[in-house]
């Protein structure tokens, strides 16, 4: 099922919903801000309006926040769902999410290591170690690579390292303080401190990601399709592995590991443009910011003043649709 | 018309680890000619297509197509004189008719040379030759087997490359889709003069096809000839192991096995 026969059409939808969101987002929140005060605020800033200030030092941060890690979860999403060609991929459901946050968590508690340039750093090898392990045990598992075996040995790595954490958290009060809203996924007016470290992550795994993508569509045909059509399929699935850490990588160090958008967002972007990843990773990134400044607004207004953890809301969203998907390809 | 490219491997060894599926076989195909290969199941013919088109390496020995070496040459570059269809494959889903059968093109692009009017051109005469223009829209989850296995060979001819190589295009399909999808690959053989190798399971329909019959047992080749040579009880027997009367259709001139049963000519009798 898709809802435009020629992705073309979708993308106009696509980027007029996404302007919404972002005014909507900088409009909204535990205080409500009309939209010429907003607009003004970048126009016609006042240093003396209390407004303007939220608006630049609070919302727009998180709005950046929000559209950079939603891209880079569903390109990362995308991109596994493409090569291991199975619809219930995703970075957190695979363990690289789990192994970001291991690779940072162990980094501060037993290396000391806490300036913000390494936190990617960090996510990386960790969520690299991760995908690893996740590989390993899939090719060495007797009944060979099915979809649920991948899940499972996924679901045994993120258990696994999860436990770590915990454990180390216990033992450390203060780390425990440091990373508590951390690794429930929250995006924050200070993640953004984060940005300029992960911004080169970023970019240059969302650029590898866009001049991959002609080929992902053939590698998602198969090796052997893919090898008869000229592509190297081990050379390239390694490529995008690591384009899929280094995303991962980017997001986590941001906001700690957030569940299931890089699963909600490209079944979403694949209801509008179909199965062409040349369409599918591009969408993704928008679709994904979208998504995600859609649910902080949501995390910030549903128990206004609180705020909801954002990862607490990405999950309530996208358990249903796994278990959905469960369903259809188990 | 595209240079002829015929195929000559010279004692091909291929397996995994230490036991070798192919043991020094040698593999000719020319253009302009249907070549079918058969053999019982695990006989290694798919094993020897996989290696023919790079899927699998080589252990010993070296795959020619006119003076390219198959398994030394870039592998995009490869992908413009040489198509393979693996068997079985498998779409991403939600990908339709048109989108698939585009991929072909995929050797021929790079990402500063992207589409051109070229690549419409021939992904619609594929799509005609295929008979899929009314259904090119769809989604490939709507199709048929016949006509989803047709839609993966509108893609190989989108290639466009001299050689293809089709493993088992034909498995599950009903006999009179068969039949068309072999005439086809008949017509594109002789008529473009494309050198054309097929894995096929159903001996008769092989027969009536073939330009060139390979018959394979046990890794490697016993027979390959003309099909009017090959195809006879003597080397049914001997790579099948099947007790059969060679008989010839009266309008072709092309040979039928009948298979016998001791059971049944008892009955006859």
């Amino acid at each position: 099922m898709r809802l435009f026969s020629n992705p073309m059409q979708a993308l106009p939808l696509i980027l007029v919903l996404l302007i919404l969101a972002v005014l909507l987002h900088l409009g909204f929140g535990a205080k409500q801000i009309s939209l010429m005060t907003t607009l003004n605020a970048f126009i016609n800033f006042d240093a003396q309006n209390f407004d303007h200030i939220v608006i630049r030092q609070m919302r727009i941060p998180r709005m950046i926040t929000a559209i950079s890690v939603g891209a880079a979860l569903s390109v990362a999403g995308a991109l596994m769902q493409g090569v291991t060609r199975n619809p219930l991929a995703d970075p957190g459901l695979l363990a690289l999410m789990s192994g970001a946050a291991f690779g940072v968590v162990i980094g501060a508690s037993f290396f000391a290591i806490e300036a913000d340039i390494w936190m990617p750093v960090l996510a990386a090898a960790g969520a690299l170690a991760a995908a690893v392990l996740v590989a390993l045990i899939v090719l060495l598992a007797p009944s060979g690579r099915s979809p649920a075996v991948l899940l499972l040995a996924g679901a045994a790595v993120t258990a696994f390292l999860s436990a770590f954490v915990s454990g180390i958290n216990i033992l450390n009060e203060e780390s425990f303080s440091t990373f508590r809203v951390w690794l429930s996924g929250s995006i924050t007016a200070d993640a953004i401190q984060m940005l300029p470290y992960a911004a080169p992550w970023l970019v240059g795994g969302l650029v590898l990601a866009l001049v991959s993508a002609r080929q992902v569509t053939v590698l998602s045909m198969g090796h052997e399709a893919a090898t008869g059509l000229g592509v190297n399929a081990t050379a390239l699935s390694i490529r995008l592995l690591i384009c899929t850490v280094v995303l991962t990588a980017a997001a986590v160090a941001m906001v700690g590991p957030l569940g299931f958008v890089g699963l909600v967002v490209p079944h979403a972007t694949r209801l509008l443009v179909g199965s062409d990843y040349r369409w599918i990773i591009p969408c993704s990134a928008l679709v994904g910011a979208l998504f995600l400044l859609l649910v902080d607004l949501a995390a910030r207004i549903v128990m206004a003043p609180v705020e909801v953890a954002t990862g607490v809301v990405t999950t309530l969203l996208g358990a249903p649709l796994f278990v959905l998907l469960v369903r259809r390809v188990l | 018309m595209k240079p002829c490219i015929a195929i000559n491997a010279d004692n091909l060894s291929v397996g995994y680890e230490r036991q070798l599926i192919l043991r020094d076989l040698n593999f000719q195909a020319a253009a302009g000619e249907l070549t079918v290969l058969i053999g019982p199941n695990g006989c290694g013919k798919s094993t020897l297509l996989k290696s023919l088109a790079r899927v699998l390496p080589l252990q010993a020995g070296k795959v020619m197509l006119g003076d390219q070496d198959v398994h030394h040459t870039p592998t995009k570059k490869m992908a413009q004189t040489l198509a393979f269809l693996p068997q079985g494959p498998i779409a991403p889903e939600g990908l339709t008719v048109r989108e698939l059968v585009a991929q072909g093109r995929f050797p021929h692009q790079s990402l500063l040379r992207q589409w051109s009017r070229d690549d419409a051109r021939i992904i619609d005469k594929a799509l005609a030759q295929t008979h899929l223009c009314e259904l090119a829209e769809r989604p490939l989850t709507d199709l048929s087997g016949g006509q989803g296995q047709r839609a993966w060979i509108a893609m190989v001819l989108t290639q466009d490359t001299p050689v293809i190589l089709l493993d088992e295009p034909t498995a599950f399909l009903d006999l009179k889709v068969q039949v068309d999808l072999l005439s086809l690959l008949h017509q594109i053989a002789h008529d473009e003069q494309r050198t054309v190798v097929v894995v096929l399971h159903d001996l008769n329909v092989a027969a009536s096809f073939a330009d060139h019959m390979v018959m394979m047992r046990a890794g490697s080749v016993l027979a390959q000839g003309p099909v009017n040579q090959v195809f006879n009880a003597e080397n049914l027997k001997a790579v099948f192991d099947l007790d059969s009367v060679i008989l010839t259709d009266p309008s072709t001139g092309r040979p039928i096995c009948a298979p016998q049963c001791a059971r049944l000519l008892a009955g006859s009798i």
